[in-house]
Protein backbone atom coordinates (compact mmCIF):
# COMPACT_ATOMS: atom_id res chain seq x y z
CA UNK A 1 0.00 0.00 0.00
CA UNK A 2 1.07 3.61 -0.50
CA UNK A 3 0.55 5.86 2.25
CA UNK A 4 0.64 9.25 0.27
CA UNK A 5 1.05 10.35 -3.82
CA UNK A 6 3.38 12.98 -3.20
CA UNK A 7 6.17 12.64 -5.67
CA UNK A 8 4.48 9.69 -7.10
CA UNK A 9 2.60 8.73 -10.22
CA UNK A 10 -0.93 7.92 -10.01
CA UNK A 11 -2.10 4.87 -11.65
CA UNK A 12 -4.48 2.83 -9.36
CA UNK A 13 -6.77 3.16 -6.36
CA UNK A 14 -6.31 -0.30 -5.76
CA UNK A 15 -2.56 0.21 -3.63
CA UNK A 16 -4.00 3.51 -2.12
CA UNK A 17 -4.03 3.41 1.67
CA UNK A 18 -6.81 5.02 3.69
CA UNK A 19 -4.31 7.74 4.68
CA UNK A 20 -3.23 8.58 1.17
CA UNK A 21 -6.96 8.92 0.22
CA UNK A 22 -7.87 11.21 2.96
CA UNK A 23 -4.73 13.33 1.93
CA UNK A 24 -5.45 13.92 -1.23
CA UNK A 25 -9.30 15.36 -0.04
CA UNK A 26 -8.27 17.13 2.54
CA UNK A 27 -5.76 19.23 -0.18
CA UNK A 28 -9.08 19.54 -2.58
CA UNK A 29 -10.35 21.04 0.34
CA UNK A 30 -7.95 23.71 0.02
CA UNK A 31 -8.28 24.01 -3.50
CA UNK A 32 -12.39 24.53 -3.62
CA UNK A 33 -11.07 28.13 -1.40
CA UNK A 34 -8.66 28.62 -4.41
CA UNK A 35 -11.44 27.90 -6.89
CA UNK A 36 -13.84 30.43 -5.05
CA UNK A 37 -11.61 33.24 -5.39
CA UNK A 38 -11.50 36.32 -7.66
CA UNK A 39 -8.10 35.23 -8.68
CA UNK A 40 -8.25 31.59 -8.79
CA UNK A 41 -5.02 30.91 -9.34
CA UNK A 42 -2.46 30.17 -7.36
CA UNK A 43 1.66 29.83 -8.27
CA UNK A 44 2.27 26.14 -6.90
CA UNK A 45 3.20 24.90 -10.52
CA UNK A 46 4.74 27.64 -12.03
CA UNK A 47 7.25 26.52 -14.15
CA UNK A 48 6.11 22.87 -14.27
CA UNK A 49 5.15 20.92 -17.29
CA UNK A 50 2.12 19.02 -17.97
CA UNK A 51 1.24 17.07 -21.05
CA UNK A 52 -2.05 16.33 -20.76
CA UNK A 53 -2.03 13.30 -23.60
CA UNK A 54 -5.95 12.35 -24.64
CA UNK A 55 -5.65 8.98 -27.05
CA UNK A 56 -9.34 8.58 -26.24
CA UNK A 57 -12.50 11.10 -26.37
CA UNK A 58 -13.16 12.94 -23.28
CA UNK A 59 -14.60 16.00 -21.97
CA UNK A 60 -15.02 16.40 -18.36
CA UNK A 61 -11.93 14.72 -17.31
CA UNK A 62 -9.67 16.39 -19.91
CA UNK A 63 -11.08 20.23 -19.31
CA UNK A 64 -11.23 19.46 -15.56
CA UNK A 65 -7.87 18.35 -15.92
CA UNK A 66 -6.18 20.83 -17.88
CA UNK A 67 -7.79 23.86 -15.54
CA UNK A 68 -6.61 22.00 -12.84
CA UNK A 69 -3.21 22.72 -14.22
CA UNK A 70 -3.42 25.80 -15.13
CA UNK A 71 -5.22 26.83 -12.22
CA UNK A 72 -1.70 25.78 -10.30
CA UNK A 73 0.04 28.07 -13.17
CA UNK A 74 1.77 24.58 -14.75
CA UNK A 75 2.05 25.12 -18.52
CA UNK A 76 -0.19 22.32 -20.35
CA UNK A 77 1.31 20.63 -23.46
CA UNK A 78 -2.08 19.47 -24.92
CA UNK A 79 -1.83 17.13 -27.48
CA UNK A 80 -4.79 16.31 -29.66
CA UNK A 81 -4.35 12.82 -30.88
CA UNK A 82 -6.64 13.21 -33.89
CA UNK A 83 -3.79 15.40 -35.66
CA UNK A 84 -0.74 14.04 -34.12
CA UNK A 85 1.69 11.78 -35.78
CA UNK A 86 0.11 8.74 -34.13
CA UNK A 87 -2.53 8.99 -36.99
CA UNK A 88 0.57 8.70 -39.43
CA UNK A 89 1.46 5.46 -37.28
CA UNK A 90 3.78 6.52 -34.65
CA UNK A 91 3.60 4.28 -31.75
CA UNK A 92 2.73 5.51 -28.20
CA UNK A 93 6.47 4.79 -27.45
CA UNK A 94 7.58 7.04 -29.93
CA UNK A 95 4.99 9.96 -28.95
CA UNK A 96 5.77 9.65 -25.28
CA UNK A 97 9.82 9.76 -26.01
CA UNK A 98 8.86 13.03 -28.36
CA UNK A 99 7.07 14.81 -25.78
CA UNK A 100 9.53 13.98 -23.08
CA UNK A 101 12.30 15.10 -25.04
CA UNK A 102 10.58 18.93 -24.81
CA UNK A 103 11.10 18.27 -21.22
CA UNK A 104 7.66 17.57 -19.19
CA UNK A 105 7.12 16.71 -15.12
CA UNK A 106 4.08 15.11 -15.35
CA UNK A 107 1.74 13.39 -17.88
CA UNK A 108 -2.06 13.02 -17.33
CA UNK A 109 -3.00 10.09 -19.58
CA UNK A 110 -6.00 8.72 -21.20
CA UNK A 111 -5.93 5.51 -23.43
CA UNK A 112 -8.67 2.81 -24.46
CA UNK A 113 -5.77 -0.13 -23.33
CA UNK A 114 -5.68 -1.34 -19.48
CA UNK A 115 -2.40 -1.01 -18.38
CA UNK A 116 -1.13 2.34 -20.45
CA UNK A 117 -0.56 4.64 -17.55
CA UNK A 118 1.65 1.89 -16.30
CA UNK A 119 3.31 0.98 -19.97
CA UNK A 120 4.13 4.86 -19.92
CA UNK A 121 5.26 5.11 -16.10
CA UNK A 122 7.96 2.55 -17.59
CA UNK A 123 8.98 4.20 -20.65
CA UNK A 124 9.50 7.70 -19.06
CA UNK A 125 10.37 6.18 -14.80
CA UNK A 126 11.17 9.54 -14.33
CA UNK A 127 8.11 11.85 -15.28
CA UNK A 128 5.37 11.35 -12.58
CA UNK A 129 2.10 9.90 -15.00
CA UNK A 130 -1.45 10.87 -13.67
CA UNK A 131 -3.80 8.00 -14.74
CA UNK A 132 -6.83 9.88 -16.49
CA UNK A 133 -8.86 6.70 -17.31
CA UNK A 134 -6.69 3.09 -19.10
CA UNK A 135 -9.48 1.17 -20.51
CA UNK A 136 -11.33 -1.30 -18.78
CA UNK A 137 -8.50 -0.90 -15.27
CA UNK A 138 -8.72 2.09 -13.38
CA UNK A 139 -10.04 5.95 -13.08
CA UNK A 140 -8.48 6.91 -10.17
CA UNK A 141 -9.09 10.93 -9.76
CA UNK A 142 -12.88 9.71 -10.66
CA UNK A 143 -12.58 7.25 -7.79
CA UNK A 144 -11.17 9.82 -5.55
CA UNK A 145 -13.54 12.78 -6.86
CA UNK A 146 -16.47 10.75 -6.19
CA UNK A 147 -16.07 9.92 -2.24
CA UNK A 148 -14.46 13.96 -2.13
CA UNK A 149 -18.06 14.54 -3.41
CA UNK A 150 -19.57 11.71 -0.65
CA UNK A 151 -18.03 13.44 1.79
CA UNK A 152 -18.70 16.85 1.31
CA UNK A 153 -22.27 16.81 1.19
CA UNK A 154 -22.93 14.31 3.71
CA UNK A 155 -20.45 16.87 6.22
CA UNK A 156 -22.49 19.73 4.51
CA UNK A 157 -25.98 18.16 5.43
CA UNK A 158 -24.41 17.89 8.95
CA UNK A 159 -23.04 21.14 9.07
CA UNK A 160 -19.37 19.95 9.81
CA UNK A 161 -16.28 20.97 8.18
CA UNK A 162 -15.53 17.80 5.92
CA UNK A 163 -11.82 17.92 6.76
CA UNK A 164 -12.68 17.19 9.79
CA UNK A 165 -14.61 14.09 9.83
CA UNK A 166 -11.59 12.31 8.22
CA UNK A 167 -12.86 8.60 6.80
CA UNK A 168 -15.49 8.30 9.74
CA UNK A 169 -18.95 9.33 7.20
CA UNK A 170 -17.71 6.44 5.15
CA UNK A 171 -17.82 3.78 7.85
CA UNK A 172 -20.86 1.37 7.53
CA UNK A 173 -22.03 3.73 4.39
CA UNK A 174 -24.48 1.52 1.99
CA UNK A 175 -22.95 1.95 -1.65
CA UNK A 176 -24.75 0.39 -4.19
CA UNK A 177 -22.72 0.51 -7.39
CA UNK A 178 -25.36 -0.76 -10.68
CA UNK A 179 -24.77 -1.33 -13.86
CA UNK A 180 -22.09 -2.31 -16.27
CA UNK A 181 -19.61 -3.29 -13.63
CA UNK A 182 -17.52 -5.39 -16.57
CA UNK A 183 -16.11 -2.57 -18.77
CA UNK A 184 -16.20 0.11 -16.13
CA UNK A 185 -13.19 1.53 -14.85
CA UNK A 186 -14.97 3.66 -12.57
CA UNK A 187 -16.48 1.42 -10.70
CA UNK A 188 -13.19 -0.57 -10.17
CA UNK A 189 -11.87 3.04 -8.79
CA UNK A 190 -14.66 3.54 -6.52
CA UNK A 191 -14.90 0.08 -5.36
CA UNK A 192 -11.20 0.52 -4.38
CA UNK A 193 -11.17 3.72 -2.40
CA UNK A 194 -14.73 2.95 -0.88
CA UNK A 195 -13.61 0.00 0.95
CA UNK A 196 -10.75 1.39 1.43
CA UNK A 197 -12.48 3.99 3.65
CA UNK A 198 -14.84 1.53 4.83
CA UNK A 199 -18.06 1.51 3.66
CA UNK A 200 -20.26 -1.65 2.47
CA UNK A 201 -20.18 -1.62 -0.86
CA UNK A 202 -22.37 -3.61 -3.25
CA UNK A 203 -23.17 -4.34 -6.97
CA UNK A 204 -25.79 -5.14 -9.12
CA UNK A 205 -26.30 -5.71 -12.92
CA UNK A 206 -27.44 -7.97 -15.62
CA UNK A 207 -24.91 -11.28 -14.88
CA UNK A 208 -23.69 -10.85 -18.36
CA UNK A 209 -22.28 -7.70 -17.33
CA UNK A 210 -20.36 -8.54 -14.26
CA UNK A 211 -16.41 -8.87 -14.15
CA UNK A 212 -15.90 -12.70 -14.27
CA UNK A 213 -13.15 -11.96 -10.82
CA UNK A 214 -16.06 -10.70 -9.12
CA UNK A 215 -15.67 -13.03 -6.31
CA UNK A 216 -12.17 -11.47 -5.42
CA UNK A 217 -13.66 -7.25 -5.29
CA UNK A 218 -14.37 -6.37 -1.85
CA UNK A 219 -18.20 -5.80 -2.72
CA UNK A 220 -20.98 -8.37 -2.47
CA UNK A 221 -22.97 -8.80 -5.58
CA UNK A 222 -27.19 -8.22 -5.10
CA UNK A 223 -29.31 -10.16 -7.12
CA UNK A 224 -32.59 -8.31 -6.58
CA UNK A 225 -31.67 -4.44 -8.10
CA UNK A 226 -35.12 -3.34 -6.79
CA UNK A 227 -34.25 -4.76 -3.02
CA UNK A 228 -31.12 -3.14 -2.78
CA UNK A 229 -32.82 0.52 -3.75
CA UNK A 230 -34.44 0.78 -0.76
CA UNK A 231 -31.13 -0.48 1.38
CA UNK A 232 -28.62 2.47 -0.17
CA UNK A 233 -27.33 5.70 1.16
CA UNK A 234 -25.67 6.29 -2.18
CA UNK A 235 -26.48 4.83 -5.22
CA UNK A 236 -23.93 5.24 -8.39
CA UNK A 237 -24.96 4.48 -12.25
CA UNK A 238 -22.73 3.74 -14.29
CA UNK A 239 -22.97 4.47 -18.15
CA UNK A 240 -23.85 1.77 -20.54
CA UNK A 241 -20.90 1.67 -22.90
CA UNK A 242 -21.69 1.21 -26.51
CA UNK A 243 -17.87 1.88 -27.06
CA UNK A 244 -16.99 -1.53 -25.74
CA UNK A 245 -19.47 -3.58 -26.74
CA UNK A 246 -21.97 -3.28 -24.20
CA UNK A 247 -24.54 -3.88 -26.83
CA UNK A 248 -23.97 -7.52 -27.39
CA UNK A 249 -24.79 -7.91 -23.36
CA UNK A 250 -28.10 -7.08 -23.09
CA UNK A 251 -31.19 -7.86 -25.08
CA UNK A 252 -31.91 -4.07 -25.44
CA UNK A 253 -31.59 -0.94 -24.34
CA UNK A 254 -35.27 -1.11 -23.26
CA UNK A 255 -34.84 -4.73 -20.78
CA UNK A 256 -31.56 -3.01 -19.60
CA UNK A 257 -33.85 0.32 -18.48
CA UNK A 258 -36.73 -2.35 -17.29
CA UNK A 259 -34.13 -4.63 -15.53
CA UNK A 260 -31.43 -1.94 -14.12
CA UNK A 261 -32.40 1.34 -14.90
CA UNK A 262 -33.14 4.06 -12.56
CA UNK A 263 -36.82 4.99 -13.36
CA UNK A 264 -39.05 7.19 -11.67
CA UNK A 265 -40.56 4.44 -9.81
CA UNK A 266 -37.56 3.24 -8.46
CA UNK A 267 -36.32 6.67 -7.47
CA UNK A 268 -39.74 7.08 -5.37
CA UNK A 269 -38.66 4.09 -3.11
CA UNK A 270 -35.03 5.24 -2.36
CA UNK A 271 -34.45 5.99 1.21
CA UNK A 272 -34.98 9.83 2.37
CA UNK A 273 -31.67 11.64 1.82
CA UNK A 274 -29.92 8.87 -0.58
CA UNK A 275 -27.46 10.25 -3.03
CA UNK A 276 -27.37 9.44 -6.98
CA UNK A 277 -24.04 9.41 -8.47
CA UNK A 278 -22.88 9.09 -12.27
CA UNK A 279 -19.94 10.02 -13.79
CA UNK A 280 -20.92 10.99 -17.00
CA UNK A 281 -21.87 11.24 -19.89
CA UNK A 282 -25.11 9.99 -18.67
CA UNK A 283 -27.66 8.03 -21.15
CA UNK A 284 -30.73 9.90 -20.34
CA UNK A 285 -33.76 7.37 -20.76
CA UNK A 286 -31.07 4.42 -20.81
CA UNK A 287 -29.60 3.82 -17.34
CA UNK A 288 -31.04 7.30 -15.62
CA UNK A 289 -34.93 8.57 -16.13
CA UNK A 290 -34.43 12.27 -17.59
CA UNK A 291 -36.28 13.35 -13.89
CA UNK A 292 -34.55 11.29 -11.86
CA UNK A 293 -31.28 13.07 -13.42
CA UNK A 294 -32.40 16.35 -12.12
CA UNK A 295 -33.81 15.70 -8.78
CA UNK A 296 -31.86 17.60 -5.89
CA UNK A 297 -30.40 13.82 -4.76
CA UNK A 298 -28.63 13.30 -8.12
CA UNK A 299 -25.36 15.36 -6.75
CA UNK A 300 -23.70 14.70 -10.79
CA UNK A 301 -22.72 18.05 -11.42
CA UNK A 302 -21.55 18.15 -7.91
CA UNK A 303 -19.49 15.53 -9.58
CA UNK A 304 -17.85 17.03 -12.06
CA UNK A 305 -17.82 20.98 -10.11
CA UNK A 306 -15.56 18.86 -7.93
CA UNK A 307 -12.97 17.53 -10.85
CA UNK A 308 -11.63 20.57 -10.82
CA UNK A 309 -10.13 20.76 -7.30
CA UNK A 310 -9.71 17.10 -6.49
CA UNK A 311 -7.62 17.27 -9.83
CA UNK A 312 -5.40 20.04 -8.46
CA UNK A 313 -4.49 18.45 -5.40
CA UNK A 314 -3.41 15.22 -7.42
CA UNK A 315 -2.04 17.26 -9.44
CA UNK A 316 -0.43 19.37 -6.29
CA UNK A 317 0.83 16.42 -4.39
CA UNK A 318 2.22 14.68 -7.08
CA UNK A 319 4.11 16.87 -9.23
CA UNK A 320 5.33 19.65 -5.89
CA UNK A 321 6.02 16.44 -3.81
CA UNK A 322 9.29 15.13 -3.25
CA UNK A 323 9.07 11.26 -3.04
CA UNK A 324 11.04 9.55 -0.53
CA UNK A 325 10.82 5.93 -2.01
CA UNK A 326 11.12 4.69 -5.31
CA UNK A 327 7.86 4.01 -7.57
CA UNK A 328 6.48 0.77 -7.99
CA UNK B 1 4.80 23.00 28.67
CA UNK B 2 7.82 20.31 29.32
CA UNK B 3 10.13 17.99 27.09
CA UNK B 4 8.48 17.23 23.63
CA UNK B 5 6.44 20.15 22.41
CA UNK B 6 4.74 18.81 19.63
CA UNK B 7 5.07 21.60 16.85
CA UNK B 8 3.37 22.17 13.57
CA UNK B 9 5.82 24.74 12.46
CA UNK B 10 8.72 21.83 12.03
CA UNK B 11 6.57 19.28 9.71
CA UNK B 12 8.48 16.29 8.95
CA UNK B 13 10.20 16.16 12.78
CA UNK B 14 9.37 17.13 16.30
CA UNK B 15 10.34 19.93 18.46
CA UNK B 16 12.42 19.32 21.87
CA UNK B 17 12.74 22.37 23.92
CA UNK B 18 16.08 23.32 25.48
CA UNK B 19 14.66 26.43 27.26
CA UNK B 20 11.78 28.59 28.13
CA UNK B 21 12.84 32.09 27.32
CA UNK B 22 9.45 33.99 27.74
CA UNK B 23 6.26 33.09 30.13
CA UNK B 24 2.54 33.37 29.14
CA UNK B 25 2.56 36.41 30.94
CA UNK B 26 5.54 37.95 29.09
CA UNK B 27 3.76 37.24 25.66
CA UNK B 28 0.62 38.87 26.42
CA UNK B 29 2.64 42.16 27.55
CA UNK B 30 4.18 41.98 24.50
CA UNK B 31 1.15 41.98 22.26
CA UNK B 32 -0.26 44.53 24.08
CA UNK B 33 2.70 46.83 23.91
CA UNK B 34 2.66 45.91 19.91
CA UNK B 35 -1.06 46.79 19.90
CA UNK B 36 -0.37 50.32 21.18
CA UNK B 37 2.02 50.94 18.72
CA UNK B 38 0.10 49.81 16.01
CA UNK B 39 -2.66 52.44 17.02
CA UNK B 40 0.44 55.21 17.33
CA UNK B 41 1.82 54.47 13.78
CA UNK B 42 -1.63 54.44 12.15
CA UNK B 43 -3.66 56.55 13.88
CA UNK B 44 -6.35 54.20 15.00
CA UNK B 45 -7.45 51.29 13.77
CA UNK B 46 -10.33 51.87 10.89
CA UNK B 47 -8.30 50.59 7.66
CA UNK B 48 -6.53 48.20 9.79
CA UNK B 49 -6.74 43.97 8.29
CA UNK B 50 -4.84 42.22 11.24
CA UNK B 51 -4.13 38.99 8.77
CA UNK B 52 -2.86 35.67 10.67
CA UNK B 53 -0.51 33.52 8.94
CA UNK B 54 -1.60 29.95 8.82
CA UNK B 55 -0.53 28.05 11.05
CA UNK B 56 1.67 29.66 13.88
CA UNK B 57 0.66 33.48 13.26
CA UNK B 58 -3.07 32.85 13.64
CA UNK B 59 -3.43 32.64 17.41
CA UNK B 60 -1.61 36.09 17.46
CA UNK B 61 -3.49 37.73 14.97
CA UNK B 62 -6.95 36.83 17.16
CA UNK B 63 -5.17 37.58 20.55
CA UNK B 64 -3.61 40.92 18.42
CA UNK B 65 -7.21 41.89 17.38
CA UNK B 66 -8.61 41.46 20.83
CA UNK B 67 -6.50 43.66 22.13
CA UNK B 68 -7.03 46.22 19.72
CA UNK B 69 -10.56 45.79 20.22
CA UNK B 70 -9.94 46.53 23.97
CA UNK B 71 -7.98 49.41 23.58
CA UNK B 72 -10.54 51.38 20.67
CA UNK B 73 -13.68 49.97 21.41
CA UNK B 74 -14.03 49.23 17.69
CA UNK B 75 -13.90 45.30 16.35
CA UNK B 76 -11.08 45.14 14.09
CA UNK B 77 -11.19 43.10 10.72
CA UNK B 78 -9.11 40.14 10.74
CA UNK B 79 -8.55 36.94 8.41
CA UNK B 80 -6.13 34.35 8.74
CA UNK B 81 -3.49 33.51 5.16
CA UNK B 82 -2.08 29.85 4.23
CA UNK B 83 0.86 30.61 1.55
CA UNK B 84 1.70 27.02 1.12
CA UNK B 85 0.96 27.68 -2.42
CA UNK B 86 3.29 30.59 -3.02
CA UNK B 87 6.26 29.23 -1.61
CA UNK B 88 9.84 28.93 -3.22
CA UNK B 89 10.90 25.60 -1.65
CA UNK B 90 8.11 22.98 -2.71
CA UNK B 91 10.77 21.52 -5.13
CA UNK B 92 12.83 20.98 -1.90
CA UNK B 93 10.89 20.44 1.15
CA UNK B 94 7.84 18.23 1.44
CA UNK B 95 4.69 19.10 0.51
CA UNK B 96 3.76 21.25 3.65
CA UNK B 97 0.39 21.05 5.54
CA UNK B 98 -2.26 22.88 3.69
CA UNK B 99 -4.66 25.16 5.97
CA UNK B 100 -7.57 27.29 5.12
CA UNK B 101 -7.09 30.68 3.65
CA UNK B 102 -10.10 33.63 5.24
CA UNK B 103 -10.66 36.47 4.06
CA UNK B 104 -14.22 38.02 3.76
CA UNK B 105 -13.15 41.42 3.06
CA UNK B 106 -11.54 43.32 0.36
CA UNK B 107 -8.27 44.35 0.78
CA UNK B 108 -7.44 47.38 -1.50
CA UNK B 109 -6.61 50.67 0.02
CA UNK B 110 -6.69 49.23 3.23
CA UNK B 111 -3.77 48.56 5.72
CA UNK B 112 -3.07 44.88 6.31
CA UNK B 113 -0.67 43.65 9.28
CA UNK B 114 0.39 40.33 8.61
CA UNK B 115 0.85 38.33 11.71
CA UNK B 116 3.35 35.71 12.18
CA UNK B 117 5.16 33.31 15.18
CA UNK B 118 8.29 33.51 14.21
CA UNK B 119 10.38 35.55 11.72
CA UNK B 120 13.60 33.62 10.23
CA UNK B 121 14.38 33.75 7.02
CA UNK B 122 11.80 35.79 5.99
CA UNK B 123 10.76 33.51 3.00
CA UNK B 124 6.91 32.92 4.21
CA UNK B 125 6.73 36.65 4.26
CA UNK B 126 7.60 37.32 0.51
CA UNK B 127 5.18 33.96 -0.32
CA UNK B 128 2.47 36.10 1.80
CA UNK B 129 3.39 39.32 0.01
CA UNK B 130 2.82 37.40 -3.16
CA UNK B 131 -0.76 35.80 -1.94
CA UNK B 132 -1.55 38.97 -1.13
CA UNK B 133 -1.41 40.54 -3.84
CA UNK B 134 -4.10 38.06 -5.15
CA UNK B 135 -6.49 39.22 -2.43
CA UNK B 136 -6.41 43.05 -3.68
CA UNK B 137 -4.14 46.08 -3.76
CA UNK B 138 -3.40 46.89 0.37
CA UNK B 139 -2.69 50.84 0.95
CA UNK B 140 0.51 49.49 2.56
CA UNK B 141 1.55 46.27 4.58
CA UNK B 142 3.01 45.94 7.77
CA UNK B 143 4.67 42.87 9.15
CA UNK B 144 4.22 42.06 13.04
CA UNK B 145 6.23 38.90 14.55
CA UNK B 146 6.56 37.57 17.98
CA UNK B 147 10.02 36.63 17.43
CA UNK B 148 12.55 37.60 15.52
CA UNK B 149 15.23 35.32 15.44
CA UNK B 150 17.49 36.71 12.89
CA UNK B 151 19.40 34.93 10.03
CA UNK B 152 17.24 37.01 6.90
CA UNK B 153 17.56 35.59 3.29
CA UNK B 154 15.82 38.30 1.90
CA UNK B 155 15.32 41.84 2.41
CA UNK B 156 12.53 42.08 4.75
CA UNK B 157 11.91 43.92 8.51
CA UNK B 158 9.28 43.70 10.78
CA UNK B 159 7.68 46.64 12.10
CA UNK B 160 6.29 45.24 15.34
CA UNK B 161 8.35 42.86 17.50
CA UNK B 162 7.38 40.97 20.19
CA UNK B 163 11.09 39.78 21.38
CA UNK B 164 14.64 39.45 19.09
CA UNK B 165 15.68 36.52 20.03
CA UNK B 166 19.24 35.78 18.39
CA UNK B 167 19.71 32.41 17.93
CA UNK B 168 21.88 29.83 16.18
CA UNK B 169 20.60 28.74 13.10
CA UNK B 170 20.56 24.82 14.08
CA UNK B 171 18.28 25.87 16.64
CA UNK B 172 14.53 25.84 16.83
CA UNK B 173 11.57 28.45 18.23
CA UNK B 174 8.70 27.96 19.15
CA UNK B 175 6.52 30.74 19.87
CA UNK B 176 2.35 30.20 21.77
CA UNK B 177 0.16 31.95 24.05
CA UNK B 178 1.18 29.82 25.89
CA UNK B 179 5.35 30.97 26.13
CA UNK B 180 8.42 30.97 23.58
CA UNK B 181 10.84 28.12 23.99
CA UNK B 182 13.93 27.55 22.40
CA UNK B 183 15.34 23.90 21.72
CA UNK B 184 16.13 21.56 18.76
CA UNK B 185 14.29 19.89 15.79
CA UNK B 186 14.49 15.96 15.80
CA UNK B 187 13.65 13.94 12.38
CA UNK B 188 10.94 12.05 14.07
Amino acid sequence: MIDSIRGRSLLTLNDLSRDGILEVLDAAESFVEVNQRAIKKVPALKGRVVASLFFEESTRTRLSFETAAKRLSADVLSLAVASSSMKKGESLRDTIATIDALGIDAVVMRHRSSGAALQVKRYVPHVRVINAGDGQHQHPTQGLLDVFTIRQTLAERRGITASETGASLFEGLRILIVGDIRHSRVARSDVAAYATLGADVRVAGPGTLMPVDIADWPVRVVEDFDEAIEWADVVGLLRLQHERGTGSFVPSLDEYTFTHGLTWARAKRLREGALIMHPGPMNRGVEIDSRVADLPAAVINRQVHNGVPVRMAVLYLSVAGVDGGVDQ
Amino acid sequence: MSGEVESQAHHGGYFVAKSQLLSADDVVRALKRMGHEMIERNHGTESLSVIGLQSGGVVFAQRIAEILADITGVAVATGQLDVSFYRDDLSSNPVPRLATTLINHDMTGRTVILVDDVLFTGRTIRAALNALSDWGRPASVQLAVMVDRGHRELPIRPDFVGKNLPTAREEAIVATLDGVWIGTKEVS
